[in-house]
């Protein structure tokens, strides 16, 4: 499934032009993004949570190379499925 | 930010959608999601990240309170995987100690 589809299954919902309802779409995920980036969360109800988890510098190493290599302190997103998606996914809708 | 602070700033920059249009928008959007997660499918969204389920296998565990062994079941895990223009501008702004 990609944002085409999403943008479909909105469409079949609010009839409205598909170039609006991309740009409504499009809008969603450039929010939550931005939200993130200014290392706010990002709470669906029902879906899950977006949140920025703050790593520390640590020593890593080069798997190929087996070189040591410091990683640095970085910011990194999560996502953390409500546990309402966990059943659904679990639920049964199989093919 | 929550769900319905989503649905009002997403409402204020798109003129042509009253907050109510929106609203049905993002909810049919992560509904979508599910479902296709729930049929094991994978979604790919550009510029933001793909979704998809992992499979965990059964395992023994243990109840931590009895001290009971027992079977965890295997199941489906919901993932998501952040696109490398999401990852970048997470990292963006330096953290403040």
């Amino acid at each position: 499934m990609t944002k085409a589809d999403l943008v479909e299954v909105a469409f079949e919902k609010v009839g409205c032009s598909k170039k609006d309802l991309a740009e409504v779409v499009d809008q969603v995920f450039e929010t939550i993004k931005s939200a993130l980036e200014r290392g706010d969360k990002v709470k669906i109800s029902g879906f899950g949570n977006f949140t920025v988890r703050h790593k520390k510098a640590r020593r890593g190493r080069n798997p190929q190379t087996g070189e040591e290599i410091i990683i640095g302190e970085r910011r990194v997103m999560t996502f953390k499925p409500s546990q309402i998606l966990k059943d659904f996914v679990n639920s049964g809708v199989q093919e | 930010m929550t769900r319905s602070e989503l649905i009002e700033e997403v409402a204020s920059k798109t003129a042509n959608f009253t907050k109510r249009d929106v609203e049905i928008i993002v909810s049919t959007l992560f509904k979508s999601i599910a479902e296709s997660l729930a049929r094991g499918e994978k979604i790919e969204i550009r510029g933001f990240g793909s979704f998809k389920v992992k499979q965990r296998d059964a395992r023994r565990g243990r109840n931590p309170k009895s001290g009971e062994g027992i079977i965890v079941e295997s199941k489906k895990v919901p993932f998501f995987k952040a696109g490398k223009e999401f990852k970048q501008r997470v990292n963006t702004i330096k953290p403040t100690p």
